[in-house]
């Protein structure tokens, strides 16, 4: 693939790693960004250059969706790396980091390789993966932290299971702290109800389910930052979505502790009504909130205490989901809504766009330590081209992930995915309507 | 040295001694190392004194080397294994050390498996009480016995770099080498895993590192210790395939040390867990038999010189 030349024209770019959001072009050599610039003249490079034309159309880093499941090896039938990677890439998504709780779960080396020899076959989408953070994710034993750090794990987390016994998440925190490495918790005190049915309140209530106390989040994570505060080691909570959660990190970031946080679209596009009559589409975990604790997640994205936007795309199939809602699994697929319902925080101007993407894209890869996320020139050519302007409505059977379950079927929503590339690839490129 | 007093009744833990009280041991140890290589090792200084090994917990090798080194200097050497015996009975320890006490014994050798554990014992006795190892506290004629077997080799203490390795949170020989080795002006630092460091061990006097490429740079002396076998398979550590990996000694990390560096190890070593066979058994670099064998030296010393000027103590009532 020597020497293929690509020049990417009149597009709004936006760089949320270098604050630029200006009309120009991108050219794109083999799999890096050569140059980035206004009104950079094809003529220059040559005859056997291919110009893509952009005028009115954004382009941005690719998003690095940090909270993915893949399902595969064990559950191929719900996802596997291809379907999910397919779906990644119409999404936009062109980094995603795969969570370990697989069958095999990925708590040793050799399902570690077993990926990354899948993703170089599947060849669209980076898929990296974190590695449980105790054996089996039976929250008791430590896993080979340093050996599957070397062997390119990006973090250590017990996947949709907090790691719950304090003891043991300290060790956690100090071992993997002498290599480095990041521990990524499920905010959720085990305890207190777990499984993320509903947040103990009104609705469930009048449903008759089992709440859980929205508390449950902010007492893990308090727990947490104190073992943090110990153990010096880098933390991030996954999907916060309480506004006592988010103050908690508020004020451990102003303490100076290495914490960061994600949280994924079902917490600001919807709040608890979304489980109407017993809608298992609706059903997540953590549960979703009442309204002002999703003003509180929109708050928190607005002024930086949340860190990072992420899928949590949780793929299930018919036979997970047509359940009664206790027994129903929990989770919704996200890779192909997660750019435009994060617009959304920008349609409903409550950030900019170059805000948003920045929680998408160069944020979540500082997290966990990856050279992507950028438009700079020598990065990699990672990125996504989308029209701000489109306007249509979530069609869930459309999707590529080999799972529908989402509770945003016929959703309106603004800003469409037209082109995704990966280190100079078009893997994803919208068939004109 | 001929001024010179030991001040201490018994021998509970090196922090305390002064470089004097740490010199004159080993000086005197030098003198039973020659000894015991002569085919007649018998002297006569502890004839009539009797020597109680009061182990509350397993041992081979330090249980043995105390009774060698009493039998070489004629004492009656007397094992208990109280933890096959009273303990299982629900004996409390102060009962034990009642009972052993009115048997008139000169010297308690006692081991323990919890800190403080001689101490407590040793001030409810007439006798002296050297502590062969309490808990996670100290172990002090091991610190001493490798203090012995580095000052032969290196010809001095001061002024070399000591990396103890491994398993420090739970070592007993780790803490008694840190005071030993500080104390004797020998630089000293600990590499391990943050799930094996004790909090704020480098206010002990080291320097803490948790690499072992880094730890190792230019020491003299890599002392490696123990894993127990209940801490490597998840708890502290996630299995001895890692531990080896990232903290066991090998040829390959032995070379960040200096040329001349030598290895140390308290024993019984896990071979294949902290340190691998090649450089364990390196006749040239491998200190870990000489360790033994100035283990009876030193052992030797530190019960002449509590049972020098020892009488039996005052009558039970």
């Amino acid at each position: 693939m020597s020497g293929l030349r690509r020049l990417f024209r009149g597009a709004r770019l936006i760089d949320p790693d270098s604050g630029r959001d200006m009309v120009g072009d991108v050219i794109v050599v083999d799999d890096r960004i050569a140059a980035i610039g206004a009104n950079i003249s094809a003529d220059d490079l040559g005859p056997d250059v291919e110009v893509v034309d952009l005028a009115g159309l954004c382009l941005a880093p690719g998003l690095v969706d940090m909270r993915v499941q893949l399902r595969e090896p064990g559950a191929e039938h719900i996802e596997s790396v291809e379907s999910g990677s397919r779906a990644a890439a119409a999404g936009g998504v062109t980094t995603i980091v795969a969570l370990p709780n697989t069958d095999p779960p990925v708590d040793d080396v050799s399902v570690v390789e077993f990926l990354a020899r899948r993703a170089r076959e599947v060849r669209l989408a980076k898929v990296h993966t974190y590695a449980a953070a105790t054996k089996g994710m039976h929250g008791k034993e430590l896993t080979e932290i340093g050996l599957l750090a070397a062997n390119g794990v990006v973090g250590f987390t017990d996947g949709v299971k907090a790691i719950a016994d304090a003891l043991v998440m300290r060790r956690v925190l100090a071992y993997a702290r002498t290599f480095n490495q990041l521990v990524i918790q499920h905010p959720e005190e085990p305890s207190l109800g777990s499984a993320g049915e509903v947040t103990e309140g009104e609705i469930a209530t009048r449903l008759g389910l089992a709440g859980v106390t929205p508390a449950a989040e902010v007492i893990m994570i308090e727990r947490d930052l104190r073992l943090v505060a110990i153990t010096g080691a880098r933390y991030h909570v996954a999907h916060v979505s309480t506004a006592a959660s988010i103050d908690a990190i508020r004020q451990a970031k102003a303490a100076g502790l290495p914490v960061t946080c994600d949280t994924a679209p079902p917490y600001f596009a919807l709040n608890e009504t979304a489980i109407g009559d017993y809608r298992t589409f609706a059903k997540l975990s953590p549960p979703l909130r009442s309204e002002s604790d999703r003003q509180a997640v929109v708050a928190g994205l607005a002024d930086g205490s949340i860190d990072a936007i992420a899928s949590d795309h949780s793929p299930w199939d018919q036979d997970s989901k047509r359940l009664p809602f206790s027994s129903a699994s929990c989770g919704i697929v996200g890779l192909e809504t997660l750019l435009p319902l994060s617009l959304e925080l920008c349609h409903n101007r409550h950030m900019n766009l170059i805000d948003v993407l920045r929680r998408l894209t160069v944020t979540p890869a500082r997290i966990l330590g990856l050279a992507v996320g950028t438009l700079a020139a020598g990065a990699p050519a990672d990125f996504v081209v989308f029209d701000p302007k489109a306007k249509y409505r979530v069609e869930t059977d459309r999707f590529r992930s080999k799972s529908k379950n989402a509770p945003f079927d016929g959703r309106p929503v603004q800003g469409r995915v037209e082109l995704t590339v990966v280190d100079g690839r078009t893997i994803f490129e919208r068939a004109a309507a | 040295m001929d001024s010179y007093a030991y001040r201490h009744r018994h021998l509970l833990g090196i922090e305390g001694l002064t470089p004097e009280d740490i010199t004159y041991v080993l000086d005197l140890a030098e003198t039973y190392v020659d000894m015991n290589r002569e085919a007649e090792k018998k002297k006569t200084t502890l004839r009539g004194r009797t020597l109680i090994n009061c182990f509350f917990e397993n041992s081979t090798r330090t249980r043995t080397s105390f009774e060698v080194a009493g039998k070489r200097l004629g004492a009656d050497v007397i094992n208990m294994a109280v933890a096959v015996s009273s303990m299982k009975k629900g004996e409390t320890l102060i009962d034990t050390a009642m009972t052993l006490n009115a048997m008139h014994p000169d010297v308690l050798v006692v081991r323990h498996p919890e800190s403080g554990a001689v101490q407590l014992l040793s001030e409810k006795v007439d006798c002296a009480v050297i502590n062969a190892g309490d808990g996670s506290h100290e172990h002090p004629t091991q610190a001493l016995l490798d203090a012995l077997t580095i000052r032969r080799r290196k010809g001095k203490l001061g002024g070399l770099t000591v990396a103890i390795c491994g398993d420090v949170m739970h070592s007993r020989v780790a803490r008694s080498n840190i005071w030993l080795l500080n104390a004797m002006g020998t630089r000293v630092r600990v590499v391990a895993p943050r799930t094996l460091l004790p909090a704020e061990i480098e206010h002990l006097g080291v320097e803490v590192f948790h690499d072992m490429a880094e730890g190792l740079a230019d020491v003299d002396i890599v002392m490696m210790l123990r894993l127990q076998n209940e801490r490597m398979h998840g708890s502290f550590v996630p299995s001895t395939r890692e531990y080896f990996h990232f903290f066991g000694l090998d040829e390959d990390k032995l070379k960040f040390a200096k040329p001349d560096a030598l290895i140390m190890h308290p024993g019984p070593m896990n071979r294949g867990v902290e340190i691998g066979s090649t450089v364990a058994d390196d006749i040239d670099r491998s200190l870990i038999r000489q360790q033994v064998e100035m283990g009876v030296a030193v052992r030797m010393a530190c019960l002449e010189l509590l049972a020098r000027d020892l009488g039996n103590g005052p009558p039970i009532k």
